[in-house]
């Protein structure tokens, strides 16, 4: 589904990612894990298209199509998903347009037919209510005053809604309280099937016992450093990266 | 045919001539006002980029084109804009249409000021400053006609349109309505005005408003700028607000060739609070300016003023805001924000605020932005499947949505959301 092979990216002049080998395959969940500053963030940027980047060397293809050479909007229209580390704020923009355009756009590409605003209420309200997000939400400018846990719900809600092939959580669970660290977590298994994978990047074990991964992957570095089963995410709980950085 | 004159003198001239037979020619008090204005205006001339007040606009174009006064004869049914409420007035080339306009049954007076200007003695010019502004000085000068409204003690007025309305003639025309608008204690009035003409008008659209908020009175007056595409507006406001009062002015500045939106505003009693927000839309070629100059002359006033101004192509905008709180003003509550997007590499927006504050228990802010549309944003839209064009008018909508949700009066924010969308969809 999406392989990365020997990627390469520099931001300002200074190298970030220093040859990416990934690969996940259809219907797998795989993590990512690695100190602060070490390019997890920078790889999802790169793969879901933001400006700024400079790719050097390497490939992505997702589906065998060159993934590096789509616009962003292409990339989503395929079924690729972001899951902001950090969502932006919208203000004036409202939540519920927003959701209901990305939604129709994606549909339109997917050649299926557009939503009607109550068409769109409607699938809109079993998502919010699987979610647990309040209904008042849609009625109020994307991520402007949201909580930071509500950010990364609103952002759980998109992946709900555009039912993505491939989805990056970058730290998704970051900010979630107890109760919707399960929720989200849910939210997330409930789309687990052949036809969905998934890379989540997280600095806690603990999503990943919600999240069961079929593989983790240390990134250090701008490099993958170490890959194993979901015991390696408890094993560098225990020993912290410095026994990895010994081993790399 | 005599060669027409133009410029300061052209209007000088035109005054000459018709002196005897504008309204009023035979009440001394009016030919005194009208008198002082032309030396004003003979000494003052069309402002230059010289006179501090003008930096940033030239008047040139309008100088120069050579207007006559508006004597075609009047479209007999012209298409006019949609109503807001019951009452409407409209105004074609300055002149009142009462055939046009609907104002029966209404809790308040209105009228026109060309049958009632012998009883406005003492009101017509009671605020406005032709000394110290040239357009106000022409206006005084020349003007003709124009809205007089007044709305007695505690009467909810509900609301009332001011249409003014452009025709296309073979040479451009001018003209200066004088508004006289007044609201005594606890009265209250929404005033949606709409100013256009058809595609093909060239006029000088020069009103000036006298407004008088009255104890605790509550007026909201909804500017809706649609001139035709090369037409002129050079429009001054005068407000006064009286204790505990509120005036509510929100100016969308979205036709015209060149405009300037001028208010003047004074807080006169305690407790007053006055919005003056506004939106300029421009595309390329038009130029938009507006002057807000705000007086705190009585403590405990708030004041607020945003203004928002989107540009495209080769288009100029201008803010110039000028706030000065007296030395009585104490707990003074002013904010004053100018935010510019800048679609083109091509415009070019000036911003100018002025803070002068006398009084010392103050609370007073301003600031300015200007940019482009915002990366992060744009890629938050594009990473959710939206085209980028798309994603790019849903931000630029967003910023004038902003600008609008700010007005508190139903009537009058839907009516300036919906001139708000109307351009946006047709530019885009
Ligand atoms: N625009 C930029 N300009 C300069 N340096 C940048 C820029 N963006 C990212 N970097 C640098 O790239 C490196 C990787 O950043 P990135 O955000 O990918 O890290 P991360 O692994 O996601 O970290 P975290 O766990 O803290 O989220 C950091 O050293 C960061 O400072
Ligand atoms: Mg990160």
């Amino acid at each position: 589904m999406l392989r990365i092979e020997g990627l390469t990216a520099e931001v300002e002049g200074k190298q970030i990612l220093k040859g990416i080998d990934l690969e996940v395959p259809a219907g797998e969940i795989h993590a990512i894990m690695g100190p602060n500053g070490s390019g997890k963030s920078t790889l999802s940027y790169v793969l879901s298209g933001r400006e700024g980047y400079e790719i050097t060397g390497g490939s992505v293809t997702f589906d065998g199509r060159d993934l590096l050479a789509m616009e962003p909007e292409e990339r989503a229209a395929t079924g690729l998903f972001l899951a902001f580390q950090y969502p932006v704020e919208l203000p004036g923009v409202g939540n519920a347009l927003f959701l209901r355009t990305a939604l129709n756009a994606v549909r339109r590409a997917r050649g299926e037919p557009e939503l009607d605003a109550m068409q769109f209420l409607k699938v809109a309200r079993e998502r919010l209510k699987a979610l647990q997000i309040q209904e008042d939400m849609l009625k109020r400018g994307v991520n402007v005053g949201f909580s930071g846990g509500e950010k990364k719900r609103n952002e759980v809600l998109q992946m709900a809604l555009l039912q993505p092939r491939m989805a990056i959580l970058d730290e998704t669970d970051s900010g979630l309280d107890i109760d919707a660290l399960k929720i989200v977590s849910d939210g997330v298994n409930a789309q687990r099937g052949p036809g969905f994978s998934a890379l989540v990047i997280t600095h806690y074990q603990r999503l990943l016992d919600y999240i069961v991964p079929d593989r983790v992957h240390v990134l250090m570095g701008g490099r993958i450093v170490q890959s194993g089963g979901p015991e390696l995410a408890k094993q560098l709980e225990e020993t912290g990266y410095a026994s990895v950085q010994a081993a790399a | 045919m005599t060669a027409h004159p133009i410029g300061a003198a052209g209007f000088l001239h035109r005054f000459d001539g018709l002196r005897a037979r504008l309204p009023g020619a035979r009440l001394p008090w009016i030919q005194a006002l009208r008198e002082q204005a032309a030396d004003a205006f003979r000494v003052q001339g069309f402002p230059t980029r010289r006179v501090e007040a003008w930096k940033y606009t030239d008047l040139r174009q309008v100088a120069d084109a050579g207007f006559d006064e508006a004597l075609s004869a009047v479209d007999s049914a012209p298409a006019l804009p949609p109503a807001h409420g019951g009452a409407r007035v409209v105004f074609v080339d300055g002149r009142s249409r009462p055939d046009l306009s609907t104002v029966d049954g209404l809790p308040y007076a209105v009228e026109s000021l060309a049958a009632a200007l012998e009883a406005q003695e003492g009101r017509l010019g009671s605020l406005a400053r032709p000394a110290e502004q040239p357009m106000a000085a022409l206006n005084t000068m020349l003007f003709e006609d124009g809205l007089v409204v007044t709305v007695p003690a505690g009467v909810a007025g509900g609301v009332l349109d001011l249409v003014s309305l452009g025709s296309a003639s073979e040479r451009p025309e001018a003209f200066h309505p004088r508004h006289l608008i007044r609201l005594e204690a606890g009265a209250s009035l929404t005033l949606i005005e709409t100013a256009t003409g058809p595609e093909d008008a060239r006029y000088l659209h020069n009103p000036v408003f006298e407004i008088e908020v009255g104890f605790g009175a509550t007026l909201t007056h909804a500017r809706i700028q649609q001139e035709a595409p090369r037409a002129f507006q050079l429009a001054t406001v005068y407000a006064r607000v009286e204790k505990g009062g509120t005036y509510d002015n929100f100016t969308l500045n979205a036709g015209a060739k060149l405009v300037r939106n001028e208010i003047h505003t004074l807080l006169a009693g305690p407790a007053a609070t006055c919005h003056m927000n506004g939106a300029q839309l421009l595309r390329d070629g038009q130029h938009a300016d507006t002057t807000t100059v705000l007086d705190h002359a009585a403590p405990d006033c708030a004041s607020r003023q945003t203004y928002k101004t989107v540009l495209m192509g080769k288009s100029r905008g201008v803010f110039q805001g000028r706030i000065h709180v007296h030395q009585v003003a104490q707990r003074t509550d002013g904010y004053q924000m100018n935010q510019a997007l800048l679609l083109s590499p091509e415009a070019e927006i000036d911003s100018k605020p002025q803070l002068e504050i006398y009084a010392d228990d103050v609370k007073c802010s301003h600031g300015a932005t200007v940019g482009e549309i915002d990366a992060d944003q744009l890629f938050y839209l594009r990473a959710r499947g939206i085209p980028e064009a798309r994603a790019r008018a849903m931000l630029v909508e967003a910023f004038l949505t902003e600008a609008v949700e700010g007005v508190q009066d139903e009537t009058a924010r839907a009516a300036l959301g919906a001139a708000v969308t109307g351009w946006w969809e047709a530019v885009a």
